[in-house]
């Protein structure tokens, strides 16, 4: 009976379905679609053209909004870009080895210091953050990237303990036991064995590390004050406060243009991505 | 290499994994203590081993996350802007808030925009996961794009774009005119501006979406054949198998889309030109808190608010999780 209602009225049905999930997706898409067709044309017809199709195609909204700022904009792109891939090295050492410890070590205290390891997730920034800029200021650490980079490298991001704890700890104990039989110390089984072996983590933490750098607007906007030192998006708000909404075009230009990694790496690693927030359920 | 990301363990909800595992860990260590006498013998102590990979850890942990606590819980008892030592206040801050009118709107802000954007966002997650649950071709297409949004929401780009879109020339205004309707500027009139920050919200239901797919998976496809056969419909099948099997993952989906709510400042800061406006109606929490504490740099009194948010989040996470065990099935 079964078989017989799926042949019936499972076409229609499934047709009706991906109308549904088609239709839902472009209205979220929406925006985005026509933010990137505004880019490409005149200033004005943005307040005008709600399509998507250009009727134009002019690039003149990125050369200029490329110059607009004190610096060209490659010069803010390239501030972030230092910032984000150091963050990314200094999670994937730092978390490693924590997750490393948690994951496959016994010591005194473990239980509890992950249980710490845990409740720090739930710690919003804000509760941190100004302490933390009265810490850096002493350490004259303000306008500079340091309060951004060297937390980094000091396993400060528990999300990425967690995600890699829960990777490690799903990898087959008779690989690292049969290197113990070896004679391998740990150092060597978490470097030769390990690591090798949580790729798929690791990537999935270098893509959500880049990424929430990337877009990192609040702890970048406190600690660099100083226009040399702006990275993309506090050079992309101060954009939009100075020319106000008489430069729309160079403005969605400029926006794409930020966001673009970000699409890149996701159509590269969407799968790492996905499969990330499965395993540990964060954004 | 896709199913190594799902190790058996690790695709349910951490809450539940976490219990598991940490008691056979209790086990593992016990055994290990016994034969104590060789292990000094044998090799280094464990312990040293283990305090040693965690040493970057320990160090960040002392640094930026239980110094910084101790430092703001005392911070939230005086006067300081950085110029001059801290100054003894007492409970001055505190009493300082109860008598905030801004403080109090700000409040009043975040938990309409919490507690309304996290419900329309779960629903749409749920929703859209059901849809997408039953071997519908193209699965990993649709997901991608329903996730998509997560990911830019946060950005700056995106504010500028939402600023724009909901503008008295924007988008939704644009496609409203072609309805014959004109309408106001989103953005700036106060009694709707907040609703484009809700919206904005919602628009990332992808990632609680995605995690959701993740708990419907689990299901045991036998309980909807058993169901099948007693002539369950596809309304009982959802109330009484889906429903219940899935109450671990809207519940942790829940904590964690309401942690991360309060915490959302971008937007806000953006859409608003960082003030919060139209008269107060987008001023968020965080907004304030940065107001205070790096606007006009009331140290003090930023660590008293910021001390204030993380009890809001403690109680309400605290009341989450003993409401819990109402209405969330760990069975099956």
């Amino acid at each position: 009976m079964a078989a017989e209602l799926k042949a019936s009225g499972g076409r229609s049905r499934r047709l009706s379905k991906h109308a549904l999930l088609i239709g839902f997706g472009l209205v979220m898409l929406y925006p985005l679609l026509w933010m990137v067709s505004s880019s490409v044309k005149p200033s004005e017809t943005i307040f005008r053209d709600p399509s998507i199709w250009p009727t134009s195609f002019d690039l003149g909204n990125y050369t200029d909004g490329w110059t607009a700022l004190e610096h060209p904009f490659h010069f803010y792109l390239l501030n972030s870009a230092v910032i984000a891939l150091l963050a990314v090295a200094g999670n994937l050492i730092s978390c490693s080895l924590a997750a490393y410890a948690f994951a496959r070590l016994n010591f005194r205290g473990r239980n509890v210091f992950f249980a710490m390891m845990l409740a720090t997730l739930m710690l919003p920034i804000h509760v941190l953050i100004v302490p933390q800029y009265v810490l850096f200021s002493q350490l004259d650490w303000i306008n500079t990237d340091l309060p951004l980079v060297v937390p980094k490298f000091l396993a400060h991001d528990a999300f990425f303990i967690f995600l890699m704890v829960q990777f490690i700890r799903g990898l087959p104990r008779e690989l690292d036991e049969a290197a113990r039989i070896d004679g391998c110390g740990h150092f060597r089984i978490y470097w030769r064995i390990i690591m090798p072996l949580s790729v798929p983590a690791l990537a999935t933490s270098a893509l959500f590390t880049f990424i929430w750098t990337w877009n990192d607007f609040f702890s970048q906007l406190i600690f660099l004050t100083d226009p040399e030192l702006w990275t993309m998006p506090v050079a992309l708000r101060s954009f939009m406060d100075g020319q106000g909404e008489t430069a729309w075009g160079q403005l969605f230009a400029m926006s794409i243009v930020g966001l673009a990694p970000i699409f890149g790496f996701f159509l590269a690693g969407q799968r790492y991505l996905t499969q990330g927030i499965s395993t540990t359920g964060f954004r | 290499m896709s199913e190594r990301l799902h190790p058996p363990e690790t695709s349910e909800t951490p809450a539940t994994t976490v219990s598991p595992t940490s008691t056979s860990l209790v086990r593992t260590r016990l055994k290990d203590r016994r034969p104590a006498g060789h292990r000094k013998i044998s090799g280094p102590p464990r312990d040293r081993i283990g305090y040693l990979f965690l040493t970057p850890w320990f160090i960040g942990m002392a640094l930026f996350t239980v110094g910084p606590i101790l430092a703001s819980l005392y911070l939230s008892f005086t006067e300081y802007t950085l110029l001059k030592p801290p100054e003894w206040l007492g409970l001055d801050n505190y009493r300082e808030m109860l008598a905030d009118p801004r403080l109090h709107k700000s409040l009043l802000v975040t938990f309409v925009y919490v507690f309304v954007s996290v419900p329309i966002q779960l629903v749409l997650a749920l929703a859209l996961a059901l849809l997408l649950n039953r071997g519908v071709r193209g699965l990993s297409f649709y997901r991608s794009v329903y996730y998509l949004p997560s990911l830019l929401a946060g950005s700056v780009s995106i504010a500028i774009l939402w600023r724009q879109i909901f503008g008295k020339d924007g988008l939704v205004n644009q496609v409203l005119a072609l309805f014959g309707t004109e309408g106001v500027s989103w953005v700036s009139h106060p009694d709707f501006a907040l609703g484009t920050l809700v919206l904005l919200n919602a628009w990332t239901f992808g990632a609680p979406m995605v995690i959701f797919l993740a708990g419907l998976r689990q299901i045991p496809t036998s309980y909807y054949e058993a169901a099948q056969v007693d002539g369950a419909g596809t309304v009982t099948r959802f109330f009484h198998i889906t429903l219940p099997m899935l109450t671990p993952i809207i519940f942790f989906n829940l904590v964690l889309q309401l942690i991360g709510a309060f915490q959302s400042f971008t937007q806000a800061f953006v859409v608003s030109g960082g003030r919060g406006g139209p008269s107060d109606s987008t001023l968020l929490y965080t907004l304030y808190l940065y107001e205070r504490g790096f606007g006009s740099f009331d140290m003090g009194y930023a660590s008293a608010m910021a001390w204030f948010l993380l009890a809001i989040i403690a109680v309400l996470t605290g009341i989450n999780f003993l409401f819990a065990r109402r209405w969330v099935f760990y069975g099956g």
